[in-house]
């Protein structure tokens, strides 16, 4: 499979009065053409952020590190995502290669504009086309993702849908202009579960059909089971733990991806106490020393995880995972 | 009724008037002829989708949204007051007997007071405390129920996580010494891995202070592990109602069983295989005649259309409205 966008070395600090606020470390991930990743994490632990970088969204006081790269892999070439500077470069990732769907289906659409014009506007934004060929784009879209009679609904506003057709009708907008990626950050996390499970059928069915990549955000390891088939765990800005999401959740090898797997309410054993992840992400004003994960781990081993940073050991081809556990394993084999 | 319930509802509704004309009033009905009996020391947990009324229905027990049909009774060992008349000292009373825990920590808690504030605002407000001094030592003791130190009483709330911030919630609505408390989606804006620890905590306090709880949530995997009672809601009505482990082990009506399979599985190889429900929940200003599921229920009949299945116990204390629950029981594999 060819690699559709690759992340190397992404660091990330916002400048705030308080100084420089770390929210992205040394994170690096590729996404292969039609593959799906899950980017799963606490709030706080820089996924959104990390997903806004690929299209250059973050706020101005982002100073990316130098060594940080983003590369996205398009028809007509290479595109140095960062190095883009004016709206017409960002073009090519925001709307053009690259979709995103928001978490709050209400907030994402302007609420005194018909939810169709905002769909041509952005159509006529991006492709060179007339106005009537925008709107039958659009109305087939809205047709496609399951949104009965697309010819009244296009001349409605926002608020005239329930969550689940706005979040039906936001899918519908980021995927008319035929994204090569599209990064839907927890886009199912506001609805209903059985509105849930329906969009998360609908995406899927997109994903074949259309074969593009989707990094889908969320902190629900159930929605990554259904959907992704790779998973990249974040704590306090890094990846702690990547894997195929059956490795992942079958075999966690970090304490804190077993942490989130134990802290599940499950259905199948009603008996067993429900264990949280002892205590509160840290301020990331605070990032302790050492492994980042340290102040709540389990599995402590002693002072090394207090003051060295974890090195990535590669279990096998595709599992890796950020862990002194697992290099005294290395060590001692 | 009998002495060990603490809030009992009778063909309780909530409906709220949409204008129209004179002649034909319309009535939004959020809460429909609905019974409950909640237990004292119980944890009641109210299941539904968005729309379902149970916010409503919560709030009503809670004397916070107009009953306009049926009855609710609240009595504890001092006092029983009828919930639909209540008003003037005894409504006052009732405020503090009740309380209610928010659903968004983030919008509950207001930014310019210190924590200790917040939490001694109920006691000031209602006048329960006669010093300061007496307020502080109160506001000192639930805080460190709440696993909250004293140096966070000295803090604003943005200083804090979703999870501590839940934890102050929580605080403030249990320093007037309440004895129900409604749970509204208290954990749903939490992360997973705090949220175990919300719910543990709300789990404590209930057996420590002896509370009774109505737990609001969509969540049907959480209300298994808090909740020892269980209620269905559907647009306005309850649909099925049991203990726990009967409903989980075998649910009768074929809403609650697609809920059920609309819960994302962690098997990753246990993909689609449920089955889904269709459409959404109607709205409830057109409500459908009949079974209010009938709409989206996949085992819908004629009879379905046209009459409503009223909530029955068939004698094992496991309630469900449905005409053929029986028949579609038997058609499922144990």
């Amino acid at each position: 499979m060819s690699s559709l966008i690759d992340v190397e070395n992404l660091t990330l600090q916002f400048r705030t009065d308080e100084g420089l606020v770390t929210a992205v470390d040394d994170v690096s991930f590729s996404l292969a053409k039609g593959e799906v990743i899950g980017l799963v994490g606490e709030s706080g632990s820089g996924k959104s952020v990390t997903a806004k970088s690929l299209m250059h969204l973050n706020a101005h006081n982002a100073v990316y590190a130098p060594q940080s790269k983003i590369t996205l892999h398009t028809d007509a070439g290479e595109v140095d995502v960062l190095s883009l500077r004016t709206a017409r470069e960002l073009n090519v990732v925001r709307g053009g290669a690259i979709s995103m769907i928001f978490q709050e289906p209400m907030a994402s659409f302007a609420p005194a504009i018909t939810i169709g014009s905002q769909m041509i506007e952005q159509l006529q934004l991006h492709g060179d086309m007339s106005k009537a060929r925008a709107k039958e784009i659009s109305v087939e879209m809205l047709d496609r993702v399951g949104i009965s009679d697309p010819h009244k609904r296009i001349d409605q506003f926002a608020f005239e849908l329930s969550g689940g057709m706005r979040q039906r009708a936001m899918i519908a907008m980021a995927l008319s202009t035929q994204p090569k990626l599209l990064i839907a950050d927890e886009p199912t996390t506001a609805l209903d579960v059985t509105i849930q499970a329906q969009v998360i059928d609908l995406m899927k069915d997109l994903v074949s059909e259309f074969h593009m990549g989707i990094i889908f955000i969320t902190h629900d390891l159930g929605v990554v089971a259904q959907t992704a088939d790779k998973v990249c765990v974040m704590y306090l800005g890094r990846i702690v733990e990547e894997g195929p999401v059956r490795e992942v959740i079958r075999h966690p090898k970090h304490p804190y991806t077993r942490g989130l797997i134990h802290a599940l309410p499950r259905l199948d054993d009603l008996e067993s106490p429900l264990t949280p992840v002892p205590g509160d992400i840290p301020s990331p004003l605070e990032r302790p020393p050492g492994c980042v994960f340290h102040t709540r781990c389990q599995e402590i081993l002693g002072d090394v995880c207090k003051t060295a940073l974890p090195h990535d050991t590669q279990l096998d081809a595709t599992h890796r995972v950020a862990c002194h556990l697992h290099d005294k394993k290395e060590a001692s084999a | 009724m009998s002495d060990d319930i603490l809030i009992s509802a009778d063909r309780l509704t909530v409906g709220y008037p949409l204008g129209g004309s004179i002649l034909r009033k319309s009535v939004l009905k959020a809460v429909n002829e609905v019974s409950v009996h909640i237990e004292r020391g119980s944890f009641f947990g109210l299941v539904g989708e968005s729309g379902s009324g149970k916010t409503t229905l919560g709030r009503a027990l809670l004397k916070a949204a107009p009953i306009t049909g049926g009855s609710a009774t609240y009595r504890d060992d001092e006092v029983q007051y009828d919930l639909a008349t209540l008003d003037g000292a005894a409504l006052k009373d009732y405020r503090k007997r009740a309380q209610l825990i928010f659903q968004d920590p983030y919008a509950a808690l207001s930014p310019r007071m210190t924590v200790r504030d917040i939490i001694a605002e109920p006691l000031e407000v209602m006048g329960l405390t006669a010093s300061r001094q007496e307020t502080d030592e109160r506001v000192r003791e639930i805080a460190a129920r709440c696993r909250l130190n004293l140096e966070h009483l000295r803090r604003f709330p943005h200083a804090f996580s979703g999870g501590q911030r839940q934890r102050i919630s929580i605080a403030r609505a249990l320093v007037s010494g309440p004895k129900f408390v409604v749970a509204d989606e208290s954990v749903a804006a939490l992360d997973v891995s705090i949220q175990a620890d919300v719910l543990n905590l709300l789990k404590e306090l209930q057996s420590e202070l002896g509370l009774t709880f109505m737990f609001i949530s969509h969540d049907l995997s959480v209300v298994a592990h808090t909740c020892d009672h269980v209620a269905v809601m559907y647009l306005g009505r309850l649909v099925e109602t049991a203990p726990t482990r009967k409903l989980f082990a075998m649910p009768r009506h074929p809403y609650t069983r697609a809920l059920f399979s609309a819960i994302p599985s962690l098997d990753p190889d246990d993909r689609g295989t449920a089955q889904k429900l269709e459409g959404e929940i109607p709205s409830p200003l057109n409500q459908p005649p009949g079974c209010k599921f009938h709409t989206r229920c996949p085992n819908a009949i004629d009879r379905c259309k046209s009459e409503e299945p009223q909530l029955k116990d068939p004698g094992d204390g496991h309630e469900v409205a449905c005409h053929r629950w029986r028949e579609l029981l038997e058609a499922v594999p144990a």
